[in-house]
């Protein structure tokens, strides 16, 4: 029973709405950056309210390198997604490797800083404010990168197995639209904890 | 008052309109099939609707503004008095710094003459939780917040003694945390105040009671001036029997009450921080006795 | 096609062995099931967290009362809200939502089936952690408690030093848990409105419920967030040593009140617009008349959505904020109001001219309004900051707020109930009962809520397991007693009509109120797979313009 003023076919031809996975992820990486909006905030409001211990000008060091390695993961899985629209399945897996290999050195970073803090330096997260709101930041990013490299190793398994193709760019191009967000965060956690936080 | 006018009239003209399309647009019997003329808006009375309430707001807003500005940022006179609140779980503690008082739970001000004003202001802190501090009849409420200062003062004219309470949830007995203001007149205040200043009384009769408070765990929370004793967790007790209530308002301040709370808190105050003293019965009737001459 | 259909039905109608229903109820991802669960817990949780109310209210009875110790007291209030925010309110209106918007849309299902059933069950999940806590909290009076720190859980007193023992873990792992479960309904139902609408309905021809239900959707995504965020901040001090609520090592306790209010003055409005969904669905049929001013219906919506988001300090009025964030809030607060009252103004140019049926939806919606307006002018009062330093925190805030989620949310729902039960179930619920329901209602709700506010006025704080004699507080809070127990009685009616109505009533068809939209336009209850042939629509009342085709509203739009 429809309301028939209008051609079905017409109306059908002409009737195209957004990808609903695209809506999904753009929706969840707003909720997601509600969340960390909530820890930046904290983490700028503590700032220079520690009581004791060390602060961050006296045990931060600035991670360059695995921020570039992150950074270009970006890049390489925005590659990935193109070569697999195009139907270049053994570029885009290698790609795709690349950015896991480059997320995974970044992962590989935060812990080398985390054990160089917490055993040379002594910050922990109980330590105070500063270390509270560090590793509570830091680590809720660490938390969604390692969400992120668990959902790019399920893909280049599948991928391996022969069953990624141009049909699933779609699927694709949704996941690396969560590992731009990681990224972005990264971007501003870095500007708040690394720049303005000192 | 005036935003309590405005709202009524709101309310009136809005509910009134609300009845009266009951029951003049009800259907009837006769209506059945026929559907009415099927409106669909009017930008006029769309924009009448919008603009009216956004002028009853504007005017709404700056009066309330008028007076958040007229409370808050009022210029504290050099006659007012100083008293820091600290509030605990589920206690008062009232000092006076620039006279050199500690007392607890009731809190005695001066009445303030229009003509001459001597307001109090009151800084507010907390020792553990969140608390407010609220007695209706003299003011609205704010918080008492760890970690943090907030300030209000007082401008009453009339003496008299004003209950209140503790307006913020903190904890099991945040409703036994009572408030009682004496305000006094000036002369009073002046005499209550110098009662304070005194050191507590040192009566040789009740010496023994003396002894036990001094030698179990009441002196690790109490403080009495010439004492040994000088712990701040509980009130201060120098001048215990000024007060006319116990445990923040919870019982009157009778022999009776007084040795109760001693041996059993939970009886009047189930949840409050004081603990059950297990004192025989010989140390609980010689402290209650030295407790009842700290005038 | 309608052989199909009815091939389908018989099939259903077999006698089946009880296992293998539930196990299809459990297992569904069909959007009317999941709708119909969400519904059903709720109902649940509604009738468990009114138990509750009646405790404090009976403890309240009169001065110095001794029904329950202030321990038990204090676990009443908390888990009272606590349980009807996340338990009750949020899970019955996503109930609605999943059950009505891809119906209204044109659609088969919600856009992530699965993900929806997922959000159902963490947050049934959320609501037995909750409670669980009655058995297996180990607060600091014995073993198995449930949180008692308010459904605010304001640090410090719900941190480690406070609470010991787990009742306030299992406050926060619980709303962590629904909350996700939120965040998972409101990204589908996103995603569902904006990627499957039927051909021919734009944005601007979708029904109000379903712009209600976006909007709402959309605040969710950033309102829910902040209280998750806050919850994890306090899990991290409770068990790993952090300071963010610490005040003994410089951390805030006024940051836990920000965070939450930044969720929680936005979830009232989270709940507020599906309620306006119903209304806005219900008063033009019974008026016979389209909602007056649908541009604006939606403007006003969307504006609302943006403002709520900036009012959230009027909970902190009297924290100590200077002179000019205490005006900011109040000029916001009362900003909010005037797109509300612009709606109010809507609904009754809606009635206004028109056939007025008094139907039992219909007298739920005119409670609704009377009752909402009420609310809303009272809580203009609260956003003047001066008046809320007094009335703040006393009970005539409780009045308002109760104000407007029962006498307002909760007379919407009645009313929504009444409206779409023969939709869901096949059967007309009993106009009489009905009407002793609203009646019964109607007077135990303004016999309890109209007479609260006056203690509030009169001094009395909240959230106090007894009080003195001789403030003048007893005898009103015995009549407030009274009208709760009258409202016990209205809601047993109710939940009688509900049961007896599936076994006993009148088969409905698939349009007993003579509606416009399409779910109106399927069978009652809806087939699976809702629509045999997607339809397509030319207006914002399709089924008006097929019973009207000499007049449709094509015309005007």
């Amino acid at each position: 029973m429809s309301a028939l003023t209008i051609p079905i076919t017409q109306a059908r031809r002409s009737w195209v709405l957004p990808d609903r996975g695209k809506v999904a992820i753009a929706a969840l990486i707003i909720a997601e950056s509600a969340i960390f909006t909530i820890f930046v905030v904290a983490y700028l409001y503590y700032t220079g309210k520690s009581l004791t211990g060390p602060t961050p000008r006296e045990v931060l060091e600035t991670p360059v390198f695995y921020s570039i390695c992150l950074l270009s993961s970006s890049i390489t899985v925005h590659l990935a997604g193109r070569l697999l629209e195009r139907g270049k399945q053994r570029a885009f897996l290698s790609f795709w490797l690349l950015t896991f290999v480059l997320g995974g050195l970044f992962l590989f970073g935060t812990g080398q800083e985390w054990h160089r803090l917490i055993y040379e330096k002594g910050l922990t997260i109980s330590t105070n404010l500063f270390g509270t709101t560090y590793y509570s930041l830091v680590g809720l990013h660490a938390f969604h990168l390692t969400a992120g490299l668990v959902m790019l190793l399920i893909v280049l398994i599948f991928g391996l197995a022969g069953r990624v193709n141009e049909a699933q760019s779609g699927r694709v191009e949704v996941l690396s639209m969560y590992w731009h967000f990681v990224d972005g965060v990264w971007v501003v956690v870095f500007t708040v904890v690394y720049i303005l936080g000192r | 008052m005036f935003v309590l006018a405005v709202t009524a009239v709101i309310f009136v003209v809005v509910a009134g309109l609300l009845v009266y399309s009951v029951v003049k647009f009800r259907g009837r019997a006769t209506d059945a099939g026929r559907e009415p003329a099927q409106v669909y808006g009017s930008t006029q009375i769309e924009l009448a609707w919008t603009v009216i309430p956004v002028l009853i707001v504007a005017v709404l807003f700056l009066a309330t503004a008028r007076v958040i500005h007229a409370i808050q940022d009022a210029p504290k006179p050099a006659a007012a008095l100083d008293v820091t609140v600290i509030g605990h779980q589920f206690w008062w503690e009232f000092r006076y710094p620039k006279l050199g008082i500690v007392t607890a739970n009731e809190l005695h001000i001066s009445a303030s003459d229009p003509a001459h004003p001597t307001p109090t202001f009151l800084k507010l802190l907390s020792a553990d939780t969140d608390h407010s501090f609220w007695v209706p009849e003299l003011g609205g409420k704010t918080d008492l917040i760890p970690n943090r200062v907030n300030e209000m003062w007082l401008d009453p004219p009339r003496p008299g003694i004003y209950v209140g309470q503790c307006a913020q949830y903190c904890g099991t007995q945040h409703a036994k945390m009572l408030l009682r203001v004496s305000v006094d007149r000036p002369a009073d205040f002046a005499a209550w105040v110098s009662a304070q200043q005194q050191a507590a009384v040192q009566d040789p009769k009740v010496i023994a009671g003396k002894h036990v408070f001094e030698t179990t765990a009441c002196i690790n929370c109490h403080a009495v001036s010439g004492t040994a004793a000088n712990g701040r967790f509980g009130p201060d007790l120098a001048h215990l029997m000024s007060r006319s209530t116990i445990a923040s308002g919870a019982a009157e301040n009778t022999p009776a009450n007084l040795r109760l709370w001693i041996q059993n808190p939970d009886a009047i105050k189930p949840g409050s921080l004081m603990p059950a003293m297990k004192l025989s019965d010989a140390d609980l009737d010689a402290v209650t006795a030295y407790l009842e001459t700290l005038r | 096609m309608s052989t199909n259909a009815i091939a389908i039905e018989n099939l259903q109608s077999a006698e089946r062995p009880w296992t293998e229903t539930l196990h299809e109820w459990v297992t569904t991802v069909d959007h009317k099931r999941l709708g119909i669960l969400y519904i059903v817990y709720a109902l649940g949780y509604l009738v468990i967290a009114g138990v509750e109310a009646l405790i404090i209210r009976v403890q309240l009875m009169h001065a110095h009362n001794n029904f329950v110790s202030p321990q038990v007291f204090n676990r009443m209030f908390t888990m009272h809200g606590t349980t009807m925010i996340f338990f009750v309110a949020m899970p019955i209106l996503f109930g609605f939502a999943n059950y009505l918007v891809p119906l209204m849309i044109g659609a088969r299902d919600m856009a992530f089936p699965r993900l929806n059933a997922f959000s159902f069950w963490l947050t049934a999940l959320g609501g037995l952690l909750l409670y669980f806590s009655f058995l297996g909290g180990n607060g600091l009076y014995g073993a198995g408690n449930a949180p008692d720190v308010g459904w605010w859980a304001y640090a410090p007193l719900a941190a480690k030093a406070f609470s010991p023992g787990h009742s306030s873990d299992y406050w926060t792992i619980a709303l962590l848990v629904s909350g996700f479960g939120s965040i998972g309904t409101a990204i589908n139902i996103l995603a569902t409105v904006l990627c499957m609408r039927c051909p021919g309905m734009h944005l601007g021809r979708m029904p109000l419920l379903v712009w209600l239900n976006l909007v709402m959707s959309g605040m969710v995504l950033i309102a829910v967030t902040p209280l998750s965020a806050a919850q994890l901040m306090l899990l991290v001090d409770r068990y790993l040593g952090g300071h963010f609520f610490d005040t003994q090592a410089g951390g805030s306790a006024t940051l836990w009140m920000h965070f939450f209010w930044i969720f929680g003055h936005p979830e009232v409005y989270i709940l507020i617009l599906p309620t306006f969904a119903f209304v806005s669905e219900i008063v033009p049929v019974f008026s016979r008349k389209p909602i007056f001013g649908y541009p604006v219906m939606v403007g006003a919506t969307v504006f609302i959505g943006f403002v709520s988001m900036s009012v959230w300090a009027h909970h902190m009025f009297t924290i100590g904020m200077n002179s000019y964030a205490n005006s900011f809030f109040t000029i916001t607060s009362m900003a909010v109001g005037i797109p509300t009252g612009i709606k109010i103004f809507n609904w009754l140019g809606t009635m206004w001219g028109g056939r007025i049926q008094f139907k039992t939806p219909m007298i739920f919606c005119i409670g609704f309004l009377f009752q909402f307006l009420i609310a809303g002018l009272t809580g203009i009062m609260l956003a003047a900051s001066p008046f809320d330093w007094q009335l703040g925190n006393s009970y005539f805030v409780v009045a308002h707020f109760h104000y407007v989620i029962v006498g307002g949310i909760l007379f919407a729902l009645f009313a929504a109930f009444y409206y779409w039960y023969p939709k869901m179930t096949g059967r007309m619920l009993s106009e009489r009962l009905g009407k002793w329901h609203f009646w019964l209602f109607l007077i135990g709700f303004h016999l309890t809520f109209d007479v609260m506010h006056i203690p509030g006025i009169l001094g009395m704080p909240r959230r106090i397991y007894t009080y003195e004699p001789g403030r003048g507080w007893d005898t009103l809070n015995l009549i407030v007693t009274i009208g709760t127990l009258i409202q016990a009685v209205a809601i047993l009616v109710f939940v009688y009509n509900l049961v007896v109505s599936y076994w006993k009533r009148a088969k409905a068809g698939s349009d007993p109120w003579d509606a416009w939209t399409l779910e109106w336009s399927v069978s009652s209850p809806p087939p699976a797979y809702n629509f045999a042939t997607i339809p397509v629509v030319a207006s914002r009342r399709p089924l008006w313009d097929q019973k009207h085709p000499e007049d449709p509203d094509s015309r005007y739009e």
